[in-house]
């Protein structure tokens, strides 16, 4: 409370309205927050939020791996390891068995368990091999511009692998990174395309109304009523397997599309009949505003906000979507990695005992779509005051 | 009209009820001390946020907690056997507020209708329903036949057309005048020795409002109860009221007879909301606003709450000094440094 | 009322007729058709398949006709006859399959459903009248990572857990000895076993977004006029949250039967598939790997189905149990 016992507060409020903000010479907490932007408020409401704000974070890092993941991961995502067929996650020390400290890995040594017939892995603990940083290892094109072979780190004589192999001795850790590239961005463009569409048609629905409103209510109504997986199931059925990656990545977005306009339609459709009647819509019309201008300057800041918080929770929706028709079988197709086609190895309920770190890729999905919706219960808590 | 010496039957004592916000404390309730009397009826007046609600809501022990809680005061009720014989005295801000005591007083010994009919009804259950359920909790003998012939009564008695079909009509059957109807039916079905109004005909049509007001007030006097009646209309209150009591942001800033409001108003808030309204008999004047409006609730003044908007404010004097509630008449109270 | 479902029964129909083509064109899409690709398959395997016997398959499945012929013959087929089709894949009529599969995926579907609502809303209750205590704190949180958790994912890492902790392997809904033989209390108590996993993941998905939205409107509705004007008659706390707020936060869930319902059936899709559950999902996966066209296009026929009449009922009981809907928009 004594915050507000500042004496600026006790200015005769009449008075105090004359007054310009940047004028008075020390505004308190409280008429900061009334002289704030929308803008600003919403991101104060949103630094308040904790873990909207950490899960925020965590996300820009995952994409930032994902759009450097030649760099970050020290091998390429195809290379195969002789002999380290379903190897188990190199444990990382930090002394060395001379007693200093050194981030240092050992090399590990496949031999058949005579009992079971099953590979196991034991350390070769007589050489130490350090973790080195920017060291040099396989070529590859950094973001496709030049060529380079300095990656974040790597080992020397024996290999790394953070999250282990797959039954083709394939480093885990570089294929999830490499998985990321397509998983994650397949959200982004997924839902770039049901944003434009959803906004698009839904706009037009809720504008003009009428006969062009009717026909497009329909067409979401039906659409809606298809049950989602086996629709999509088998869309992507009708998909050549044998496509090339690119044009695999876009058939399986337009696919997700085809349903996930429909709910932002709704709501933009929603919206715009409810703020056309406000009175302030009324008054630009009086005023000869023009259709355009109305939309564009008194209806849409109406619910950017609102917007926004739909697209972060439908990101997340997508991703899961393309993870689930991949691991399927029904998405993308190996060679192409990403996170669903990953999980296919998991399938197998044996191979998956024997190997848990195969359902690494399962937890990096989880994750990303626990933080979305983090980030997006943030971003609605602060677009939104009232919304609980 | 009874006299004064009509026993007390509620005494509010230093009230204060602090509503606890993110932005802020909100002091709705700051030391509000008034009595009701058996029989009489007392009015509150004040603009919206005045505090005059929750002080009618901390009697019930309704105030929406959290954020609002009664931080300190006495509510002492003077509760009665049935026959007629003293019973007890009880300060209701020591009640659990959902405890069986406090329980035992709301609808029973107090009774409330609100302001918006319109939603102080559920939309799920019947009139009949929601009116029959008050007997049913305060009365155990009572059966579910007899509670509900109570309440065709009681429609009946609130003048309600046809209640032995309307009771079992849902809310959003009845037009607005017919809800408060309903509402004053159910306040008063179990008999209560006070009736709290809270701006009961704000939502009304100025019609309805006449008809609801008559109907409270020929309830009053053939029922005997007393009454408190929250508004913000002068003129509704000096009809309905014995005495008035004017709210100001958390204050009483005067308190007297109804005659002594009308005819010798001496705060200057009293002054500005008469000026404020026009009136019947005078002349054709100027109606002249209020200037400002309401400072933040969640500012703290150290002077007179009305300094900001004060046509005779003393600078240097009341925004350093609180005026305290000094009787300066007999029965005649305000809180203004003029009078000091 | 009688008059509103007759006329929402009749709304159905085009829709139906619109889904079923969609369904049983979408199936025709790719290139080629199950009768070629099986031939081609034994052809590869040795076994010889003469032109004739080739000729006689494609004429069984209609495949020597343009498709609308085929289609017209499959939904007369399904409209008079009762029958859905053959599946060459499994060799048996989708009738059959589908009287195996259906009655389990509905099962499981609606228990989902209960089990979510039974658990759902007294925690949602709870955290709407304790807001925040540490108990709705945990409940929230809980129901937020349920949302957010995908059930096939989780339903990967649960298998894997059971199966290396416990040797359990929640695969299937039978153990292996109880598949062929009769039913019996054994039986069926492996049944449970096996059965409260799918329905846990399935459900879960329903009962953190149940928990939500129970809470959410309970709050709104906690401090609406009409809880105030019920407290002030002197109601006790228990039995007025019940009577009143309760009763206005549960009703909407009624009506996302309408939208739930067939999210659980589509849900269930998944995880069937990652538990091999005999239900319809890992039919569906097959016969969309193989063209099976009959038996993918009946499936996503029935889906569907449910899909719209899961809608319907979400509606009438929506009609009946809020007066304001009964005698409003019924009473014109």
């Amino acid at each position: 409370m004594s915050v507000y016992n500042d004496a600026s507060v006790s200015v005769d409020s009449d008075v105090a309205e004359q007054i310009p903000a940047a004028e008075q010479d020390k505004p308190s907490v409280e008429e900061r927050y009334y002289y704030a932007s929308q803008r600003q408020l919403i991101w104060w409401r949103f630094t308040r939020h904790k873990a909207a704000v950490v899960s925020s974070v965590l996300l820009i890092i995952l994409y930032l791996c994902a759009l450097f993941a030649d760099f970050v991961s020290p091998y390429a995502m195809h290379t195969r390891f002789e002999g380290q067929q379903g190897a188990p996650p190199t444990v990382i020390r930090f002394i060395r068995p001379d007693g200093g400290f050194q981030p240092h890995v050992f090399a590990m040594q496949r031999e058949m368990n005579p009992a079971t017939f099953r590979w196991t892995f034991t350390e070769d603990t007589s050489q130490v091999h350090p973790i080195r940083f920017f060291v040099r290892g396989e070529e590859y094109k950094f973001l496709g511009l030049f060529r380079t072979s300095i990656r974040l780190f790597g080992v020397e004589d024996a290999p790394i692998f953070l999250f282990g192999t797959d039954r083709l001795s394939r480093d885990l850790f570089t294929r999830t990174l490499a998985g990321a590239r397509i998983s994650l961005s397949i959200g982004l463009v997924g839902v770039l395309l049901s944003f434009v569409l959803g906004v698009g048609l839904g706009g037009v629905s809720g504008y003009f109304g009428g006969l062009i409103d009717d026909a497009i209510q329909r067409l979401i109504d039906f659409l809606l009523a298809i049950p989602g997986l086996p629709l999509w199931m088998t869309l992507a059925a009708a998909l050549p397997r044998d496509w090339p990656t690119l044009r695999m990545y876009f058939a399986i977005t337009v696919i997700l599309s085809v349903l996930g306009w429909c709910g932002l339609a709704r709501v933009v459709r929603g919206k715009i009949l409810q703020l056309r009647e406000e009175d302030y819509t009324l008054a630009a019309q009086g005023a000869g505003a023009s259709d355009w201008r109305i939309i564009t300057r008194h209806l849409l800041p109406g619910f950017t906000s609102h917007l926004i918080v739909s697209i972060t929770f439908s990101i997340p929706a997508m991703i899961l979507s393309e993870t689930a028709l991949s691991f399927i079988g029904l998405g993308m197709q190996p060679p192409a990695v990403s996170w669903g086609t990953l999980l296919q190895d998991a399938q197998n309920l044996t191979a998956v005992a024997h190997e848990p770190w195969l359902l690494i890729p399962a937890i990096f999905v989880i994750t990303t779509v626990i933080l979305f919706n983090f980030v997006g219960d943030g971003l609605r808590d602060a677009a939104d005051p009232y919304a609980r | 009209m009874a006299a004064s010496e009509n026993s007390v039957l509620v005494e509010v004592q230093d009230l204060k009820t602090y509503f606890f916000l993110h932005e802020g404390t909100v002091k709705a309730v700051d030391g509000v001390s008034f009595s009701i009397y058996e029989g009489r009826s007392l009015g509150v007046i004040g603009e919206s946020g005045c505090g005059k609600s929750v002080t009618a809501q901390s009697m019930m022990r309704i105030v929406p907690s959290p954020p609002g809680r009664e931080v300190d005061g006495k509510i002492e009720m003077y509760l009665w056997e049935n026959g007629g014989g003293f019973a007890e005295v009880v300060d209701v801000l020591q009640l659990k507020p959902s405890g069986a005591k406090i329980r035992s007083i709301r609808g029973k010994q107090i009774g409330m209708i609100f302001q918006e009919p319109m939603t102080a009804l559920s939309p799920l259950h019947t009139v009949g329903n929601q009116i029959a359920e008050a007997v049913l909790i305060h009365e155990q003998d009572a059966s579910k036949h007899q509670a509900r012939e109570r309440a065709i009564d009681m429609l009946g008695r609130v003048g309600i057309p046809q209640p032995h079909r309307l009771v079992d009509a849902y809310p959003h059957q009845l037009s607005g005048g017919m809800r408060q109807r309903a509402l004053i039916a159910m306040a008063l079905i179990c008999g209560p020795s006070l009736l709290i109004a809270d701006e009961p005909t704000t939502a009304l049509d100025v019609t309805i409002e006449a008809q609801i007001l008559e109907l409270i007030k020929e309830l009053q006097t053939s029922l005997g109860m007393a009454l408190m009646y929250i508004s913000h209309d002068l003129a509704v209150v000096g009809e309905m009221s014995d005495e008035i009591m004017v709210m100001y942001l958390g204050h009483v800033m005067e308190h007297a007879s109804t005659d002594d409001i009308f005819d010798n108003p001496l705060h200057p808030y009293t002054l500005a909301l008469w000026r404020s309204v026009p009136s019947i008999e005078g002349k054709l004047e100027r109606l002249i606003p209020i200037s400002g409006s309401l400072p933040s609730p969640f500012a703290s003044q150290p002077g007179c709450r009305f300094f900001s908007r004060c046509d005779r404010r003393m600078p240097g004097v009341c925004d350093a000094t609180p005026p305290s509630l000094k009787e300066v008449a007999p029965g005649h109270k305000v809180r203004c440094l003029l009078y000091e | 009322m009688l008059l509103y479902l007759i006329r929402r029964i009749l709304m159905l129909v085009p829709i139906l007729i619109l889904m079923s083509m969609v369904a049983f064109f979408l199936i025709q899409l790719p290139p080629g058709d199950f009768v070629t690709f099986r031939i081609e398959q034994l052809r590869m395997s040795g076994i010889e398949v003469s032109d004739n016997e080739a000729q006689r398959l494609m004429v069984q499945f209609g495949l020597d006709k343009p498709p609308m012929a085929r289609y017209v013959w499959w939904v007369s087929g399904i409209v008079l006859r009762g029958n859905w089709g053959w599946s060459l894949q499994w060799n048996k009529s989708v009738n059959e399959i589908l009287q195996e599969r259906i009655p389990m995926t509905v099962v499981i579907s609606l228990l989902a459903l209960l089990f979510s609502w039974v658990v759902a809303i007294p925690i949602g209750i709870y955290s709407a009248t304790h807001q925040y205590s540490p108990m709705d704190y945990v409940a929230t949180f809980l129901g937020f990572i349920g949302v957010a958790t995908p059930g096939f994912l989780l339903a990967l890492i649960a298998a894997w857990l059971l199966f290396s902790q416990l040797g359990f392997s929640a695969l299937g809904l039978h153990s292996p000895e109880y598949i062929n033989a009769p039913w019996s209390t054994a039986k069926f108590v492996d049944l449970l076993k096996h059965l409260w996993l799918p329905l846990f993941l399935v459900g879960m998905g329903n009962t953190a977004s149940t928990i939500r939205v129970v809470r959410n409107n309970l709050l709104d509705e906690l401090n609406k006029q009409y809880v105030i004007t019920a407290r002030s008659k002197g109601l006790s706390e228990w039995k007025l949250v019940w009577k009143y707020p309760v009763r206005m936060a549960i009703n909407p869930l009624l009506s996302t039967v309408s939208w739930v319902l067939p999210g659980l059936v589509s849900g269930t899709v998944l995880i069937d598939i990652v538990l091999s559950l005999q239900t319809i999902g890992p039919v569906l996966l097959r016969a969309t790997l193989a063209q099976d066209m009959y038996l993918a296009g009946s499936v996503v026929l029935l889906l569907s189905a449910l899909t719209v009449i899961g809608a319907l009922i979400g509606d009438v009981l929506l009609v009946l149990v809020d007066p304001r809907i009964r005698f409003g928009r019924l009473g014109k």
